[in-house]
C-alpha cells in the first residue's frame, strides 16, 4: 500500500491539536512553538502533496480508499484534483501566519483558574479546523465530507466566540455579549445550511446508493444513473444553500461581517481565507459535479445572485465605519466574483474562480492581518480614529497599502490575473454581467483608497502620535505574504498549470465547452475530459 | 416463524382442554436467564433490606445490583452468541415472551444502562456528609412527611433509602420484558412492573422533597390514565380476535387465521374493535414514549425525580417502551399498515417539532433534557414508521446511542451543585466552562451529540433513522426532522454560549468532586458517543443483524 499522504496531511494538524491542548497551563509559550510547529509540517506535507500531483495524469490522484460505514454507503476515499491541491497549498500555507499573528491573542488577561488554558485551546482550535479544512478539501466521498463541513463548525464557533478582539478590553461586558451573538449567528447560520444539505445527502443516498463522487459521476456520465429532473434540482438547491451560507452568498451572507468584526484579526482570517473556500470549493466539485442538469439550470439566478453580492458587498464596504467589518464586506464582493466565475461555465471562468480563491486568500490575509497590527495598537476598529499613520509608522502603512492593492486588483499583484481571468470568462458567454461585474472593480478602488486616505494620510493625529511600527515578529508574518502576492501576480504560471486540467474535468462534467474562441487564453477544451 | 404454541389463542385453549387437567407450562428458563437473574436480585435486595443491619445494606445492595446486572448481561450476551438472535430466535414461556434479535438487543441495552445509572444511584459523595454521614440523592427515610422531626430524626441517625436498589431492579426486570412481551397480558403486566417502582423512585428526592413528591404523583396518575387505556384497549383487541397473543391476533387481522369458529367469525367483521384497540393500545405505549400529545408528564416528571433517576427513566423506559412499540407495530399490526402509519406520522412531526419549539423556551436544564427527549422520541419514530428491517435497525442504533448519551447528561447535571443541592437553572450555569473546563467539555459533548453534530452518536443515529424514513418514501417527514433539528441545535449552543461565552457569577454553583462512580458513568457516556460517531458500523451491523422480530 502508499503511503497514505493525503490521511497524513490531515493527521498531522489534528495530532497537533491534541498535543497543543495538553501542553500544562503554565507552558503557554511552548503550546505557541508547538502549534507553530505542526502547523510548518502541515506547510512541508502540502508541499508534498503539490509536488507528488502530477497535473497532466488522473483526474483525482493520490487517492485512498477504505471501507467504513458499509450501512450508509459510506466509504473513506480521498484525493485531489488541481483545485484542490491549490487550496490544500493555501490552507497549509495561511495557518502558520495565522498562528505567528495571533501569537499574543489569547494570552489570558488575568488566571481566572489554574485549569484556565486559554492559549493552548486557542491554537489547538486553529489546528483543529486546519485539519478538518484540508480533509474536506481532500474528501471526495459526500458523507465524509458532509461531515468535515459539519464539524468544522464546532471547533471555528469557539474560535469566534471564546477570543475576542482586544481593542474591546475596556468594555468587557458589551464586547462579550456582541462576541458571543457573531458567535451564535455564525453557528446558526451554517447549522441551518448543514442540515438543509443532509436532507439532501440523504435524498442523494436513496437516489444513488452510496456517495462516492467518482462513481455517481461516472455513472451519470455514462447514462446508468438517471435522476427525475425535479429530483436533481431539489438536491441541488439543497447542497448549494448550504454551500451558499458559507461563501457566503448575499442574502445569506449576513453572519460574515459580523463574526469578522468580532473576531481577532487572525481568526477572522481563518474564517474568510480558509474555511469560506470550502464553500466555493464545494460548489465547484459537488454541486457541478454531481448535479450538472440543474446546476445549468439554476445558474441564470446564481449569476443574478453573485452581480449582487459583488455590487452591493461593494457598496456597503463603501459605507463602513469599522476597519473589520469593511474587509468583511470587500470580501462578501469578491466572493461574488468567485461564484460569478464558477457559474459563467468557461474554462477561463472556473480557472479564473479557483485562483480567485487561492489569491483572494492571501490578499485578505495580508490586508486583515495588518488591520489587526493596526487596530491592536489603537484598540479601536474605527477608521474616524485614524489619521496619518503613514507618517509615524511607515512600513506598516506601507504594507497595508500593498495589502489594499492586491484587494483591489492592481495589476502586477495576484488578485488581478483572476478578476480577469472571471471577468473574460463571464463576458465570453454573458456579456451584461461581465459588465455589471466591473462595477465592483471600481468600487473596490472606492473603499480600499478612501479607507487608506483615511487612515494613512492626513494630519497625524494626537492618540497615534507614539504608535510604535512593525514588530519583527509582525514583518515576518506580512513579508512572505507580500512577496507571494507579487510573485504570483508577476508569473501565475505555476498555480495555472495545477488549476486548468482539472478545471477541464469540470468543464466536462457539466457538459459545456467553451464559446467561440474570441477571447479565449485556453486551448482546445472540451473534449478533454474522460 | 410460528410455533404451534404461538397460535393457540385463549379460546381454543378453553375449548380443546379438559376441564379437570391444567397442563404444566413449559418454560424455557435459559432464555429467560436475564429477566430471572435481575427478578432474583429485586427480591434478594428486599431480604437484604429485611434481615441486614442497616450498616451494611449499603454495600450489599450495590454489590447485589451491580452483579446482578452484568451476570444478567452475559446471559443476554450468552443467548445472542448462542444464536437466539438469529436462527435459533423462538417465543418462549408459552407463547409469551419472545427471544428474538430486537428483543435481545434491546436487553442488552437496557441491562448496560442501567449498570451506569446504578452507579450514580450509589454516588456518595456529592452531598456534603450530614452528621458525619455520607449520603446519597435520596431521602433519608421516604416515608416521613417533609421537614417533619421524624425527618430530621432520620438524618441525624444517618438513614439511607437503599431500597432504591431493589426497586431499581424490579423496573429493570420489567423493561426487560416490555420489548419482548409477545402476547399483551404480559405486555401490561411488564408495563405495571416497571412502572410502579419508578413512581416510587420518583418521589424519594433528598433534596426539594415536595416537588419530588409532586412528580411522583403526577407521573401516577398519568401513568395510571395510560395503563387504563392500555388495558382497555387490550380487552377490544382480544374482543375483536379472540386471543391475546400477538401471533394469533395478527394472522386474524391478515385473516390468515387457522381456527375461524363461530364466535371469532363473528367478531373479526368488526374493524371498529381492532381500530379503536389499536388506538387504545398505541396510546397507552406513545405515553411511555413520551410522544406529543401524551408528552405532557414528562418535563415536571424530569425536573422533580432525583437526578440520577430521571436519568435511568430517561434512558431505559425509552429503550423498553420504543422496543414494545415496534414490536406492536412489526409483529400485531403489520396489516394494519396503511391505517396507522399516517397517525404515526402526524405524531411523529408533532412530537419533533413541540420538543424542539418548546424547549427553546426552557429556562431549567432537567426540563429541557426533557423537551429534548420529547423531540428526540420523535426522531426515533420516524425510523418506527420506515417499516423495513432498515426501520427497524435504525431504531434500535439510535436507542443505544441515546440511552448512554442521556445517562451521561443527567450524570453531569448531579455534579452542578449550590447550597440547596443541585443547581438546576441555567442561568446558575453561566461561565462554567472557565471555573471547571473539563465539566463543562464533557456536558457540551453530550449537548453536540444530543444536537445531531457530526462525529458525535446523535450524528449517526439522526442519520441511520432519516435514511431509513427517506428509504420508506417518507422524505417529507426527514425534511421536518432537519427543520427541527435546526431549531432544536438552538438552545443546545444556548447551554454552550452560557456555559463558555458567560462572565461566571460570583454565587455561581460548584462543581463537585464526583466518587469513581458517577466518573465510570460520564467516561462511559463520553465513550460511546465518540465510538459510536466515529466508528458506527460494527454497531450497526449488530442492530442490523438483530432487526428481525419472531412471529
Amino acid at each position: 500500500m502508499d503511503f497514505p499522504l493525503l490521511t497524513v496531511t490531515a493527521a498531522v494538524p489534528a495530532a497537533g491539536a491534541v498535543l497543543t491542548a495538553a501542553v500544562p497551563a503554565a507552558r503557554r509559550t511552548a503550546a505557541k512553538w508547538l502549534a507553530l510547529l505542526f502547523s510548518l509540517a502541515t506547510l512541508a506535507l502540502a508541499g508534498l502533496v503539490a509536488a507528488r500531483f502530477d497535473p497532466g495524469g488522473e483526474r483525482y490522484q493520490l487517492t485512498e480508499s477504505h471501507a467504513w460505514i458499509a450501512d450508509f454507503g459510506v466509504r473513506y476515499e480521498l484525493g485531489v484534483d488541481g483545485i484542490g491541491v491549490a487550496l490544500i497549498g493555501l490552507t497549509a500555507l495561511l495557518v502558520p501566519f495565522v498562528i505567528a499573528a495571533g501569537w499574543k491573542d489569547a494570552d489570558p488577561l488575568e488566571t481566572r483558574s489554574p485549569r484556565w488554558r486559554p492559549t493552548q485551546g486557542f491554537f489547538a482550535l486553529i489546528l483543529l479546523v486546519e485539519a478538518m479544512v484540508i480533509i474536506s478539501f481532500e474528501a471526495t466521498d459526500v458523507f465524509l465530507f458532509y461531515i468535515f463541513f459539519e464539524a468544522m463548525l464546532i471547533p471555528m464557533y469557539f474560535l469566534i466566540g471564546g477570543f475576542g478582539d482586544r481593542a474591546h478590553a475596556g468594555t468587557d461586558e458589551k464586547a462579550a455579549a456582541q462576541r458571543s451573538y457573531a458567535a451564535v449567528k455564525f453557528l446558526l447560520y451554517n447549522l441551518a445550511g448543514g442540515l438543509i444539505m443532509l436532507a439532501a445527502v440523504i435524498g442523494l443516498y436513496v437516489v444513488a446508493g452510496n456517495f462516492s463522487l467518482q462513481e455517481i459521476t461516472a455513472a451519470r456520465a455514462a447514462g446508468t444513473l438517471d435522476m427525475a429532473t425535479n429530483t436533481e434540482r431539489l438536491l441541488f438547491l439543497g447542497f448549494f444553500f448550504a454551500f451558499a451560507v458559507k461563501a457566503p452568498l448575499w442574502p445569506l451572507h449576513t453572519w460574515l461581517p459580523n463574526a469578522m468584526g468580532e473576531a481577532t484579526a487572525p481568526v477572522a482570517v481563518l474564517i474568510t481565507a480558509v474555511v469560506d473556500k470550502v464553500g466555493t470549493f464545494a460548489m465547484l466539485r459537488f454541486c457541478l459535479g454531481l448535479f450538472p442538469e440543474a446546476s445549468k439550470w439554476a445558474t441564470p439566478v446564481v449569476l443574478v445572485l453573485a452581480l449582487v453580492s459583488i455590487v452591493y458587498g461593494a457598496l456597503l464596504a463603501v459605507g463602513q465605519r469599522d476597519i473589520k467589518r469593511l474587509i468583511a464586506y470587500a470580501s462578501i464582493s469578491h466572493f461574488g466574483f468567485i461564484i460569478l466565475g464558477i457559474f459563467a461555465m468557461t474554462s477561463q471562468g472556473q480557472s479564473g474562480a479557483t485562483l480567485y480563491m487561492v489569491n483572494h486568500g492571501l490578499s485578505t490575509a495580508a490586508l486583515m492581518l495588518v488591520a489587526g497590527f493596526l487596530i491592536s495598537r489603537r484598540g479601536s476598529r474605527l477608521i474616524a480614529d485614524y489619521g496619518g499613520v503613514q507618517k509615524v509608522a511607515p512600513v506598516l502603512a506601507g504594507t497595508f497599502l500593498i495589502g489594499g492593492l492586491a484587494t483591489l486588483s492592481l495589476p502586477g499583484l495576484a488578485p488581478f490575473v483572476s478578476e480577469f481571468l472571471v471577468l473574460v470568462g463571464t463576458f465570453s458567454r454573458y456579456p451584461v454581467a461581465g459588465i455589471v461585474a466591473t462595477l465592483g472593480i471600481v468600487l473596490a478602488a472606492l473603499y480600499t483608497l478612501v479607507l487608506y486616505q483615511r487612515t494613512m494620510t492626513g494630519p497625524v493625529k494626537e492618540e497615534v502620535r507614539r504608535m510604535p511600527d512593525l514588530r519583527p515578529r509582525e514583518l515576518l508574518v506580512v513579508a512572505p505574504l507580500i512577496a507571494l502576492l507579487i510573485g504570483l501576480g508577476v508569473y501565475p504560471k505555476p498555480l495555472t498549470e495545477i488549476v486548468n486540467p482539472a478545471v477541464e474535468h469540470t468543464m466536462s462534467d457539466v457538459k459545456q465547452k467553451d464559446p467561440k474562441p474570441e477571447v479565449a487564453v485556453g486551448s482546445e477544451n472540451g473534449e478533454a475530459g474522460q | 416463524m410460528s410455533t404451534a404454541t404461538a397460535a393457540h389463542g385463549l379460546w381454543a385453549l378453553a375449548a380443546q382442554a379438559p376441564v379437570d387437567r391444567i397442563p404444566a407450562p413449559h418454560i424455557e428458563y435459559a432464555q429467560l436467564s436475564p429477566t430471572l437473574i435481575v427478578v432474583g436480585a429485586a427480591i434478594l435486595g428486599i431480604l437484604v433490606e429485611a434481615f441486614v443491619p442497616r450498616r451494611g445494606r449499603y454495600p450489599v445492595q450495590v454489590f447485589l445490583a451491580v452483579a446482578a446486572l452484568a451476570s444478567a448481561f452475559a446471559a443476554v450476551v450468552g443467548l445472542a452468541v448462542s444464536g437466539h438472535a438469529g436462527e435459533k430466535a423462538q417465543i418462549a414461556a408459552m407463547g409469551a415472551v419472545a427471544v428474538d434479535g430486537p428483543a435481545l438487543f434491546l436487553q442488552g441495552t437496557i441491562l448496560l444502562a442501567s449498570l451506569v445509572a446504578v452507579f450514580t444511584f450509589a454516588e456518595r459523595r456529592l452531598d456534603p456528609a450530614a452528621h458525619g454521614n455520607r449520603v446519597d440523592s435520596f431521602a433519608a427515610q421516604a416515608a416521613s412527611v417533609p421537614g417533619s422531626d421524624s425527618e430530621k430524626a432520620a438524618v441525624k441517625a444517618g438513614f439511607t433509602t437503599t431500597e432504591v436498589f431493589p426497586l431499581a431492579m424490579f423496573a429493570v426486570a420489567g423493561m426487560l420484558i416490555f420489548p419482548a412481551a409477545n402476547d399483551l397480558l404480559t405486555l401490561f403486566v411488564a408495563l405495571e412492573v416497571f412502572s410502579l417502582p419508578l413512581y416510587l423512585l420518583c418521589a424519594v428526592a433528598r433534596r426539594h422533597r415536595l416537588m419530588s413528591q409532586e412528580a411522583a404523583v403526577k407521573y401516577f396518575l398519568l401513568g395510571a390514565f395510560s395503563s387504563a387505556f392500555l388495558l382497555f384497549g387490550i380487552a377490544l383487541l382480544y374482543g375483536y380476535a379472540g386471543s391475546v397473543s400477538y401471533a394469533a391476533i395478527a394472522d386474524v387481522v391478515d385473516g390468515t387465521t387457522a381456527h375461524m369458529d363461530p364466535a371469532l367469525a363473528d367478531t373479526m367483521g368488526n374493524d371498529a374493535l381492532l381500530l379503536i384497540g389499536g388506538a387504545l393500545v398505541l396510546m397507552g405505549l406513545l405515553f411511555k414514549v413520551g410522544a406529543v400529545p401524551f408528552h405532557m408528564w414528562t418535563p415536571d416528571v424530569y425536573q422533580g425525580a432525583p437526578t440520577p433517576v430521571t436519568g435511568f427513566m430517561a434512558a431505559a423506559t425509552k429503550v423498553a417502551a420504543f422496543g414494545a412499540l415496534l414490536r406492536l407495530l412489526y409483529v400485531v399490526l403489520p396489516g394494519l399498515r396503511w391505517d396507522w402509519r399516517p397517525v404515526m406520522w402526524g405524531v411523529a412531526i408533532v412530537t419533533m417539532l413541540a420538543g424542539a419549539v418548546i424547549a427553546v423556551t426552557q429556562t431549567d436544564v432537567k426540563r429541557l433534557l426533557a423537551y429534548s427527549s420529547i423531540a428526540h422520541a420523535g426522531f426515533i419514530l420516524a425510523g418506527v414508521i420506515a417499516t423495513s428491517a432498515e426501520g427497524v435497525q435504525s431504531v434500535l442504533f439510535y436507542l443505544g446511542a441515546y440511552a448512554f448519551v442521556t445517562i451521561g447528561a443527567f450524570a453531569v447535571v448531579t455534579l452542578v451543585r449550590d447550597a440547596g443541592g443541585e443547581a438546576t437553572h441555567l442561568s446558575k450555569w453561566a461561565g462554567l466552562g472557565r471555573r471547571s473546563p473539563l465539566t463543562a467539555a464533557v456536558f457540551a459533548v453530550f449537548l453536540l451529540a444530543f444536537a445531531g453534530i457530526p462525529l458525535t452518536s446523535g450524528f449517526s443515529g439522526k442519520f441511520a433513522v432519516f435514511k431509513a424514513a427517506a428509504e420508506g418514501g417518507a422524505g417529507a417527514l426527514v425534511v421536518v426532522g432537519v427543520i427541527s433539528s435546526a431549531i432544536a441545535a438552538f438552545f443546545y449552543i444556548r447551554v454552550i454560549v452560557l456555559m463558555f461565552f458567560s462572565e461566571p457569577k460570583a454565587d455561581g454553583p460548584t462543581v463537585a468532586v464526583p466518587s469513581p462512580l458517577t466518573m465510570t458513568t460520564i467516561a462511559v457516556g463520553v465513550a460511546v458517543t465518540l465510538v459510536l460517531g466515529l466508528a458506527p458500523q460494527y454497531f450497526l451491523d449488530l442492530a442490523g443483524q438483530a432487526s428481525t422480530f419472531v412471529r
